[in-house]
């Protein structure tokens, strides 16, 4: 087992480092490498040229993505071209936390740009994910253990459509109905927009009741993917001949359900939350568009319009990290329950 | 004398998209204490079937049992409740299945699954439930039984996994086991061994024994009684050596003489019975084994014959025709 | 009544074999059976008929014909749809915008499949450094969640493609390049499924005679193997479309997606925020249409996941 989260370890590294190289690749094509590394846009051609020295741009792609990695404090650069290097360089890499300045907040750290945004984004998605997965398992265990009922019919069919539908789709709607109509109605109503209301000032109620729809919106279609394969994979693990067993042996319903049928469930479900986070993030930046949340989805969305590329890729750094690191979780915290990995014969 | 277990007439069918499968159709017959009655029968004849019925462990829906009373001490199991049920199973009638891998549950160890009956039904605490555990296990002969206890079953050999599986039948001393073809998926070598097992066990503890095969090899060696299914039908019954030694209803004889035997001549075609088991989408009339018999008159294809007595000694068959002398009953 | 016993044993009809079934009839049998696929198939034949035969009744011009006089009109007998924000009647637009919608669709999912089955089919026979290198890029590609990559590729190759001339029409060029990119960023997983087929295939017998007989590689894998793998990929592809269809609402409804005159149920949503509250029909008529698509492409694929093969998993 100590093997087996070693070696996931390490194949993660290599996946980073392909992933940064990619991405690398990517920035160097897209706009202004000097204005993307230096965090400012310059015209004048000996500012350029200066700038390029002490930024190593000067340099072959290969050392430019070092310098990317790890920063050129540790060189000397040549600034005044006369063929000796005598100043240090200014960045110190990725790998140390520099991402640049972005360009649209001027001079400010991406990372610290980032930062800001960032748990505001984490608040929703893990929000979301606690809805998900708790509306996911009940509904998902109960419609199996109902099969063929009306209930169960009904609920299949409200999920497949429910699996079906955009992000935005739910988002609108839901703000249509909340908000709009529920104002129309006289009833009280949701709020639709970012993170709690100027005029009442930020609280504990404000946020949450600011989170509701959001949450909704995030969590709707993810929930009714997660009910469909709860559902689908309890019918699997119930007709398992070891669960007749169980049956045969007199165990009391509950005993079977929860201590024989659910543990076995819960190796495939864990999988499918573990690789979820990517669909997540992604259900982000929709929602946050909608309803004007400020966090990292709108960030990104906000600074690649206006062309801020540190940002940029601070963020798809950040994210691409997470999401590996994730799944290096996920695969670890499965083997861990399935006891036939855990104890190789 | 009342039998352990008697069933009547009882029926077994399941709705299917395709149609309403009659797996079980009006089956008769007892097991007293102590003995063991085999029922054999191919593929699909209903023998698993109508043991699950017993059991009431058929998937309600989409099976549903048609009919019949099954009384075990003289109490009809198909009237109780789902709780009522739990107490039976387990406790009084115990369960073994064909496959032990897939039988076992593989992410509990198998110290849980055996003391999980024991806990349940005796109301055991733990530590006395792991002593009775490790007896049970030396009982069907696992080394090493205290250290095993806390195994997980895919680290046990298909042969080993059934004794875990006999030990967790055993917790909690039942009167009945039925076994539906345990040995079937494992070597010659080790069927032995867990037939042996049995007959060991069966007179220590006195448990009466269902053991389903399809095997009559199997059967010779540990059966008291013999009950032949066909179809959903059982079209014989009598004791062991009667069946082998005169089987009276066609399907049986043609069973037994279609086993390859070592004295008969090698340049014979092994002979096989014509045509295949009914499909029982059909809802039966009439004999079901009508098609294939040579023996077979106008009065099997309208009326089913049922399980009479024929002769001494508690011989059943279900036949018009007597096959010995062709003359009808 | 004769009581001899017949020798010779009389076979009723239903026990009589039936002539056994093609591969092909077996699996359009399985696909009847399911009531809901019928009714997504159908569902998306209206649909294509509401986009494709719609322009017979609606011409394009008037699609684009803008008067700001009626803007924002709800939905009235002139304007069952209603108007948008510049006067232009959205039920007209939902019909040129569905040909467009569905056409980015189908075309992404070309590009898509060709890439996967390429890198799939390559990296699954060749295995070795080839499929490590392969798959490590699939790996990276699949880390970074799709409508990232979209939002970046769209903003930074946006406007460098021309707009054509297609049956005589206008399109934005903004089209192809979102084409390209969905299927850009969508090929990864159809990579991974053919990758795992092939290489379960090729060990089979049928590779090791083809090869003994000295059929070239080539040959080998698209001839060969590559038909036996047919079942996931066209449930992949189906089920892409659907896919597809919403990546390009999605870039689009956030404004970087297909760009203006040409309309596409997803950039018809685009500033639906902004009227919410006074002109729902706005948003609500493309985003139906999106649904009832994605929805019908979903049913179809269901059923033609267990058509083709009945041992898969539902999820």
């Amino acid at each position: 087992m100590g093997r087996y989260i070693l070696r996931r370890f390490l194949q993660g590294i290599p996946l980073l480092f392909i992933i940064s190289i990619v991405l690398f690749v990517l920035m160097m094509n897209m706009g202004d490498p000097i204005a993307t590394m230096g965090g400012r846009t310059l015209t004048r051609p000996a500012d350029r040229l200066r700038l390029t020295r002490q930024l190593g741009l000067d340099k072959p792609i290969y050392i430019q993505y070092i310098y990317w990695l790890v920063g050129n404090d540790w060189a000397k650069v040549d600034l005044d071209g006369d063929g000796i290097a005598e100043s240090t360089g200014t960045r110190h890499g990725i790998l140390r936390g520099d991402f640049g300045t972005s360009l649209v907040n001027r001079g400010v750290p991406v990372i610290q740009v980032i930062a800001e945004r960032l748990p505001n984004t984490l608040l929703l998605m893990v929000a979301s994910e606690i809805v998900v997965i708790v509306g996911a398992l009940l509904v998902g265990i109960y419609s199996a253990l109902r099969q063929y009922s009306a209930f169960d019919h009904f609920i299949t069919a409200i999920l497949f459509i429910g699996y079906s539908m955009p992000i935005f789709f739910v988002g609108l709607l839901s703000m249509y109905i909340f908000s709009v109509l529920f104002k129309r109605w006289g009833l009280p109503y949701l709020p639709t927009v970012g993170m709690f209301d100027p005029t009442v000032g930020e609280s504990v109620g404000q946020v949450l009741l600011h989170m509701i729809l959001p949450v909704l919106t995030m969590s709707f279609v993810s929930f009714a993917a997660y009910s469909r394969y709860i559902r689908s994979t309890m019918l699997e693990v119930m007709s398992q001949d070891y669960i007749r067993t169980a049956r045969s042996k007199g165990l009391p319903r509950v005993s079977v359900l929860f201590i024989h049928a659910l543990k076995n469930a819960s190796l495939p479900i864990v999988t499918i939350v573990g690789l979820d986070l990517p669909f997540l993030l992604g259900g982000a930046v929709v929602t946050e568009r909608i309803f004007a949340w400020p966090g990292t989805g709108r960030l990104f969305l906000d600074h690649v319009t206006r062309s801020d590329l540190p940002v940029v890729m601070g963020i798809l750094m950040l994210i691409a990290f997470a999401v590996v690191v994730f799944q290096i979780i996920t695969d670890i915290v499965y083997a861990w329950l399935d006891p036939r990995i855990r104890f190789e014969a | 004398m009342t039998s352990l277990l008697d069933v009547k007439d009882l029926k077994t069918r399941f709705l299917t998209p395709e149609g309403t499968v009659y797996a079980v159709n009006g089956i008769s017959f007892h097991v007293d204490e102590g003995e063991t009655l085999a029922v054999v029968g191919e593929s699909g004849c209903g023998k698993s079937v109508s043991m699950l019925s017993v059991l009431q462990l058929i998937l309600v829906p989409p099976g549903e049992i048609a009919g019949g009373v099954v009384l075990y001490r003289g109490q009809d199991l198909l009237k109780k409740s789902e709780r009522e049920m739990e107490a039976i199973r387990g406790q009084e009638i115990a369960m073994i299945f064909q496959d032990p891998m897939t039988s076992l549950n593989p992410v509990l160890t198998i110290g849980k699954q055996i003391t999980e009956s024991l806990r349940v039904h005796m109301g055991m605490d733990q530590k006395s439930a792991n002593k009775r555990a490790v007896e049970l296990l030396e009982m069907v002969g696992i080394s090493d039984p205290s250290h095993r206890l806390g195994d997980y079953p895919h680290l046990f050999s298909g042969g080993m996994r059934q004794r875990v599986m006999i030990a967790m039948a055993l917790t909690c001393n039942p009167s009945l086991l039925i076994a539906d073809e345990p040995t079937t998926a494992l070597d010659v070598t080790i069927q032995a061994q867990i037939i042996e097992l049995v007959i060991r066990i069966r007179q220590q503890v006195g448990m009466a024994v269902i053991w389903i095969t399809h095997d009559l090899g199997v059967v010779a060696g540990i059966a008291d009684r013999v009950m032949v299914m066909y179809a959903g039908f059982i079209v014989e019954e009598a004791n062991v050596n009667a069946l082998y030694e005169n089987p009276r209803h066609p399907y049986t004889s043609s069973l037994l003489e279609a086993l390859p035997r070592v004295d008969r001549r090698r340049d014979r075609r092994l002979k096989s019975i014509p045509g295949a088991p009914p499909s029982l989408l059909v809802e039966p009339h009439g004999c079901p084994f009508a098609v294939r018999c040579e023996f077979v008159i106008e009065r099997c294809r309208t009326e089913n014959p049922f399980l009479t007595a024929v002769g001494e000694n508690h011989h059943n068959i279900a036949c018009w025709v007597d096959i010995k002398t062709g003359a009808q009953r | 009544m004769t009581t001899e016993a017949a020798h010779i044993p009389v076979l009723t009809p239903d026990e009589l074999e039936t002539p056994p079934l093609s591969l092909q009839e077996l699996t359009w049998r399985r696909f009847k059976r399911h009531k809901l696929a019928i009714f997504g198939t159908i569902v998306l034949v209206l649909l294509f008929f509401y986009s494709f035969g719609g322009a017979f009744f609606v011409s394009e011009d008037y699609a684009n014909f803008n008067d700001t006089t009626i803007s924002l009109n709800a939905p009235s007998q002139q304007h069952p749809f209603g108007t948008d924000a510049i006067g232009r009647d959205i039920l007209a637009r939902t019909i040129y915008g569905g040909q467009i919608s569905l056409l980015i669709g189908m075309t992404a999912v070309i590009v898509e499949t060709i890439l996967g089955i390429l890198v799939g089919a390559l990296a699954g026979y060749y295995g070795g450094v080839v499929d490590n290198i392969l798959m490590r890029i699939t790996e990276a590609m699949l880390n970074i969640p799709e409508i990232f990559l979209l939002i970046v590729m769209a903003k930074f190759f946006g406007g460098k493609i021309p707009d054509i001339s297609f049956f005589g029409r206008i399109l934005s060029g903004s089209v192809v390049l979102i084409v390209l990119i969905i299927g850009g960023t969508a090929w990864m997983y159809l990579a991974r499924i053919v990758r795992a087929e092939f290489l379960s295939l090729k060990e089979r017998d049928f590779v090791l005679a083809a090869r003994a007989t000295g059929t070239r590689n080539i040959e080998i894998i698209f001839m060969h193997i590559l038909p036996n793998c047919l079942a996931p990929i066209i449930v992949t592809a189906t089920l892409g479309v659907a896919n597809a269809i919403l990546s390009e609402a999605y870039i689009s409804f956030l404004g970087l997606g297909v760009q203006p005159p040409t309309a596409t149920w997803g950039n018809m949503l685009d500033s639906a925020n902004n009227y919410l509250e006074s002109a729902p029909w706005l948003w609500f008529y493309p985003a139906l249409l999106i649904l009832l698509t994605v929805l019908s492409i979903n049913f179809l694929g269901d059923g033609l996941r267990d058509a083709l093969d009945p041992h898969s998993r539902t999820v």
